[in-house]
């Protein structure tokens, strides 16, 4: 089968973007609306017929699933061998992303039709979330490792716009920026990254490096401090991925995302763009785990450590987009740890769960955003000490945002329950430390969704008058996102997304998936404890752990270390000097040059007086002293 | 050859002529005097053409065509003067090379 037409999934939202970009308010909103949502539409059909063909029809050859180059062309061609092409590859994880990217994208759209209506910027909004799905497919899709690097930064900059669409806001704007400063300063590294792969494979081209990962791996050059070139290639790239992926220490710029609209967070900032850096590392994954094993470490320690952080900061935020923004953050590490943990084939159960959990997590955290947006939506507020008793007002809201809690709570047989048993397996079968740690996160997780729900939900008795459902462009996708979340896991990952595209034998391992069960269930009844009524419970708590929750609440202070690193730091001892240089040496030289010659002008300007005579005179003089000069000189 | 005068004294003649008019040029202050002065000064030349095609090369005629073309130039160059001269009388209403310096620093 040709697969040929994948290329359009991509070129219609850019499509979208484009008429929608350059009219702008020459169309009307609604025209500009349903057109972006058609546009992703028959992309997501589109994708969806690809993920019908290669996973039942025809992309298994000899029981593996093996990568299609579906489209490919040399955009930029310098030599022979130094040749930067675009093209669409399919293989089983970029087809799942290709899945999750429109399905969400889709969704929020329609969301959007409710949600940004009668909004200045309507058509903007739209042309700008079109952008996004064009540069998120074309990641995803992306055959060589430039083409994903060029795209990785368009889906930059369409997160910068859409961070900073209320750009009358003081804090959306320093949020856009920070959030694009942050990620292309760890762009850097996967830019150094690439050229070091590069530079010891001899391709860009995905394929060729997996397929010959351990050839490369045993002829990369020695590099640095005992590991190969290959390895710090690989080190390197990840920092780019944990940049995009929000990972820490470079998670600062995720939380401040969230001043965007609510469906861009639902979008960008938890299903789609902040999973790039998983997919980057699964995209490289046979050659992380065909180097040293410190890179594939790396990844476990981050993305442990990130999600444990997160979750505890999690726990104290009043501010419920933020509290998402770290729960996402910490679903991420998940991931992260479970790719960290995992090897090829047979032992590719981390690999296979995280892809699995970024499918079930994109999901039920797009649920979650989309029901705060309805949520917010009503309220006007973002704060939690707002809200409480709305389960009477928003009806729909509160049952999907109940199955979201509890999909990410791990309760079964909601899909997150399937996705983090498998991660905690993986762990488990890797090192137990990591497994506890994931255990503990687990327990936080269950505990901070329901300290949302029951505080939005139910709580102490303020009466909202003014709250009332959200239009039903607004609960259709909650409601579809929750047949998602609710069933997404029994869908049979270890069939068709392995690390070699073979089937994975799994099955549920009671001994650790009691344990998971149990602590989520603990950390729901501390929860409903806590919060379901209003209770002295929390505050003791505070005093009890005392100085930790300051340090939690105000997010361990990573934001205050940045900032006096570089304003102290950077600025005080390195900028400022190099500023002064500049500005009386180099620049105050060339102002020199300049005051002199001025001046020398200013002294000699008064020769040229107007009057025809004296030029006529002066000129008759010189001749006549040149006529004397040259016959002195010649004879 | 011109019999009983010489080259040498033609030269005098055009060169007297000369400095009167490069003199003219820089002391008349009315405009149409600084003119004549430039003509003095053009047939100066022309007599040096023509005096030296005569005594040095009295076979060849470019001379004689050089200063025949000097004097239709000449005659061109004075009409564009002179309406040059008009234009400004009827913008400054005087014709006192003094007065024009509006293009000075």
């Amino acid at each position: 089968m040709d697969f040929s037409f994948t290329i359009y999934i991509v070129l219609i939202p850019l499509f979208a973007f484009l008429v929608n970009g350059l009219l702008g308010d020459k169309i009307k909103d609604s025209v500009s609306g349903n057109l972006a949502t058609f546009a992703l539409g028959i992309s997501t059909l589109l994708s969806y017929f690809t993920a019908y063909h290669y996973f039942l029809n025809v992309g298994k050859v000899d029981d593996i699933y093996e990568p299609i180059t579906a489209f490919n062309t040399t955009w930029v061609n310098f030599t022979d061998k130094l040749h930067i092409d675009l093209g669409v590859l399919i293989d089983p994880i970029s087809v799942m992303m290709l899945v999750v990217i429109t399905t969400v994208s889709l969704l929020v759209h329609i969301y959007s039709l409710g949600y940004m209506k009668g909004d200045e910027g309507f058509t903007k909004f739209f042309s700008f979330l079109s952008l996004f799905t064009f540069s998120m497919l074309g990641l995803v899709v992306a055959t060589n490792i430039f083409q994903m690097y060029m795209f990785w930064e368009l889906v930059g900059v369409s997160s910068y716009l859409l961070i900073g669409y209320y750009y009358t806001k003081p804090s959306a704007v320093a949020a856009s920026k920070k959030a694009f400063i942050v990620t292309r300063f760890a762009d850097l590294g996967f830019l150094i990254g690439i050229l070091f792969l590069s530079y010891t494979t001899g391709t860009f081209d995905f394929i060729t490096i997996n397929e010959n990962a351990s050839a490369f791996a045993q002829a990369a050059p020695l590099g640095f401090m005992g590991l190969s070139a290959l390895t710090w290639a690989l080190i390197l790239i990840f920092i780019g991925g944990a940049g995009k992926s929000a990972m820490f220490p470079l998670h600062i710029w995720l939380p401040d995302a969230m001043e965007g609209p609510t469906p861009v967070s639902a979008l960008i900032h938890a299903a789609t763009m902040v999973v790039a850096g998983v997919y980057l590392v699964a995209r490289l994954f046979p050659i992380f785990s065909a180097v040293d094993p410190i890179a594939l470490e790396i990844v476990a320690i981050v993305g442990g450590l990130s999600s444990l952080f997160a979750a505890i900061i999690a726990c104290t935020q009043i501010d419920i987009k933020r509290v998402l923004a770290f729960s996402t953050m910490s679903q991420i590490g998940y991931m992260m740890l479970a790719l960290g943990v995992s090897g090829m084939g047979a032992e590719g159960t981390g690999f296979m769960a995280s892809m699995f959990h970024l499918f079930t997590h994109a999901m039920f955290k797009a649920l979650l955003f989309l029901g705060a947006g309805s949520i917010i939506h009503a309220v006007h507020s973002n704060n939690l000490t707002d809200m409480g008793n709305l389960r009477k007002y928003m009806p729909i809201t509160h049952i999907t945002f109940l199955i979201a809690c509890l999909a990410i709570a791990g309760v079964p047989p909601f899909s997150g329950f399937f996705s983090k048993d498998e991660i905690l397996v993986a762990a488990m079968a890797h090192n137990p430390i990591y497994f506890w740690i994931e255990w503990l996160v687990a327990g936080l997780t269950a505990f901070y969704m329901f300290r949302l729900y029951f505080g939005i939900f139910w709580g102490n008795k303020k009466e909202h008058i003014y709250a009332h459902e959200s239009p039903f462009s607004m609960t259709l996708p909650l409601i579809l996102l929750a047949i998602g979340a609710a069933f997404a896991g029994f869908i049979p990952f270890n069939e068709f997304v392995t690390s070699d595209g073979g089937l994975l034998h799994i099955h549920i391992h009671w001994d650790i998936a009691l344990p998971s069960i149990a602590v989520g269930l603990v950390g729901i009844l501390i929860a409903f404890i806590f919060y379901k009524k209003e209770s002295k419970w929390p505050s003791r708590m505070e005093n009890s752990v005392g100085s930790l929750y300051t340090y939690a609440y105000n997010k361990f202070y990573v934001d205050e270390i940045y900032m006096f690193i570089t304003k102290k730091i950077i600025f005080k001892r390195f900028s400022t000097p190099i500023a002064w240089f500049d500005r009386n040496v180099v620049d105050a030289s060339m102002d020199g040059i300049a005051k002199v010659i001025n001046y020398c002008a200013n002294k000699i300007k008064g020769i040229q007086s107007g009057q025809l005579q004296d030029y006529v005179t002066a000129m008759l003089v010189s001749v006549i002293a040149l006529v004397f000069i040259i016959i002195y000189f010649t004879i | 050859m011109i019999e009983g005068i010489s080259i040498y004294q033609i030269i005098t003649v055009s060169t007297i002529m000369f400095f009167v008019g490069a003199y003219g040029f820089i002391s008349r202050k009315n405009l149409i005097t600084m003119l004549m002065a430039i003509e003095l000064m053009l047939n100066a030349v022309n007599i040096n053409f023509v005096a030296f095609n005569k005594y040095l090369h009295p076979e060849n005629m470019q001379g004689h065509f050089y200063s025949l073309f000097i004097i239709a130039i000449a005659a061109a160059e004075a009409a564009v003067a002179i309406a040059i001269i008009i234009n400004l009388y009827r913008n400054l209403h005087s014709i006192d090379v003094e007065d024009v310096n509006k293009m000075k620093h």
